[in-house]
């Protein structure tokens, strides 16, 4: 009944524990991270609590207004920016705690060495409509 | 076929099927997939594949009798399918069973089925709507706004995890009731009024059950319903009670909801729905907002700080408190509550605002926007941080 966004970062999480990058690891260990990340959201399907997951590419451009009649501009990427989304997992729960539960287990994603990443996942809750009685 | 009549006729559907022997989880699917074949039929106006036989395509005078009958086959077709992959013998007879009438006891066995306390809010919200109202798992997961893979696979472990529990035995209505609250206070989003059909489901509950907290909710869900045209404007900002167009206002429902209270009431068995309409009705009662009476509204809460003994509750009787008693009286109510109560800033910012304080107002309407759970709340506490500000700068 309350929504929440496991947002992932390239860029701008605090250091995980097993902090190897991704093209350091071997052809199985990415195999076995992906196949843990698939199976994660297929289980969540399973249980009715799986809205949306996507992965974003790290490079992108900033786009702005530039005014009646003229073309945006665009710009960048910058390589000073400090947050980088590397995708999301929304999902829907019961609350805050089931939604913490399951971030955890995201986390234990196998990394290098086949030992959980243990990184560090953004919890965000979504903004609702509010209740209809509130007095 | 009126969509409205199919659903209202899908728990008693149901409890046929059960009473012929179907078990709970293949009889809800079975009737399910007779509502979205009756659904699909009154769309394209053909005659259905699996109907009962010739005439069927005219208008239904029996559309109950039509559900049972599809149903019934569905859940055949189902059964045999199963047997035939699981290579087993088709056990179950081609013609069924009478088995004894559905009574409005099985309606409310199917009510307390769908709100068991073994299952957790959302699964029993989603099984709610399915089971008790005919919804369709499609309809449901858009108003819950959630994929429709997720939202069948919600409710079939739903149904899964009362497959043990006995579909006779009675459960706790308070259970039930909790269940329909959380359904009217999720609103609503599109094409399915989560709100009407929360009162529409009370209504038949409190038909069902002779219980004086089915009728206070059932109460205090017209008497807030009868606000809806008056609670946003149309670009969905929030409109506060006390400056909402009262002449809005659904008289109607407002004295639906009086007349279900009264009669509650007149029972002497108070429960916390039937004090929360009673401070509902009683704003709904006042023509103007200077007129309410806050008084009689804080004794109201009084009684509900009995009943619940709840936080949330306190939080609200301070507001009432600085109605009543002036904002310092309020401040000194709330001075005694968790700051971290969900909006304890934006009611310390609103009688900040009354005693004469516009900066600390402003202040704390922006802190308690920063905390606001939901958006249109989040908006309406900025806009008031806003006015402030404005203000002062002038």
């Amino acid at each position: 009944m309350a929504k929440y966004l496991l947002l992932k970062h390239y860029r701008g999480a605090p250091a995980a524990v097993n902090d190897v990058p991704m093209d350091r690891w071997t052809p199985e260990e990415i195999s076995a991270h992906m196949r843990y990340m698939h199976d994660f959201a297929a289980r969540l399907e399973e249980t009715g609590e799986f809205v949306d997951g996507q992965a974003l590419a790290p490079e992108g451009a900033w786009v702005r207004y530039d005014g009646e009649g003229r073309p945006p501009v665009t710009d960048g990427p910058f390589a000073e920016t400090k947050d980088l989304i590397a995708g999301w997992m929304v999902i829907d729960v019961d609350g805050y705690e089931r939604a913490v539960e399951l971030a955890g287990e995201l986390s234990a994603a196998p990394g290098a060495g086949g030992k959980p990443i243990h990184e560090w996942l953004e919890v965000r809750p979504f903004l609702t409509a509010p209740p209809t009685i509130t007095e | 076929m009126d969509e409205a009549l199919l659903r209202a006729l899908a728990p008693s559907v149901l409890t046929v099927l059960v009473r012929r022997g179907a078990d709970f989880a293949a009889a809800e699917d079975a009737v399910q997939d007779a509502l979205v074949e009756a659904l699909r039929v009154r769309a394209d106006g053909s005659a259905p594949a699996s109907g009962p036989g010739p005439g069927s395509a005219e208008p239904l005078r029996d559309a109950k009798g039509w559900l049972v009958t599809v149903a019934w086959r569905k859940f055949l077709d189902a059964t045999r399918a199963d047997a035939a992959r699981r290579r087993r013998e088709d056990r179950v007879a081609e013609e069924p069973a009478p088995g004894p009438a559905p009574s409005a006891d099985d309606t409310l066995h199917l009510y307390f089925l769908c709100a068991h306390p073994s299952l957790t809010p959302a699964s029993a919200v989603a099984l709610t709507l399915r089971a008790v109202g005919g919804l369709t798992t499609r309809q449901i997961a858009r108003a819950c706004l959630v994929p429709e893979a997720t939202m069948a696979q919600r409710i079939s472990r739903a149904k899964r995890t009362v497959s043990t529990v006995r579909f006779d035995r009675p459960g706790d209505v308070a259970t039930v009731l909790r269940v329909l609250y959380l359904v009217f206070n999720e609103g609503y989003s599109g094409e399915i009024d989560l709100a009407a059909e929360a009162i529409r489901l009370t209504r038949q509950l409190a038909a069902a059950v002779d219980h004086p907290e089915a009728a206070g909710l059932l109460a205090l869900m017209l008497l807030h319903h009868a606000r809806r045209a008056a609670r946003t404007t149309p670009d969905g900002t929030l409109v506060p009670l006390a400056e909402q167009d009262r002449s809005r206002w659904d008289t109607a429902l407002i004295a639906e909801g009086v007349g279900v209270l009264q009669a509650a009431l007149a029972r002497d068995r108070l429960g916390e729905f039937q004090a929360q309409a009673a401070i509902a009705a009683l704003h709904a009662d006042a023509p103007a907002a200077e007129e309410t009476d806050w008084v009689q509204i804080v004794e109201w809460y009084d009684e509900l700080v009995r009943l619940t003994d709840s936080p949330v509750v306190r939080l609200n009787r301070a507001v009432a408190v600085g109605e009543a008693d002036g904002p310092r009286a309020g401040l000194a109510e709330l001075a005694a509550l968790d700051p971290s109560l969900p909006r304890h800033t934006a009611v310390a910012a609103y009688l900040h605002e009354r005693a004469g304080d516009p900066v600390t107002a402003a202040r704390l309407y922006a802190e308690a926007a920063h905390q606001a759970p939901h958006l249109a709340e989040r908006d309406h506490l900025t806009r008031q941080a806003a006015r402030l500000n404005a203000r002062r700068q002038r």
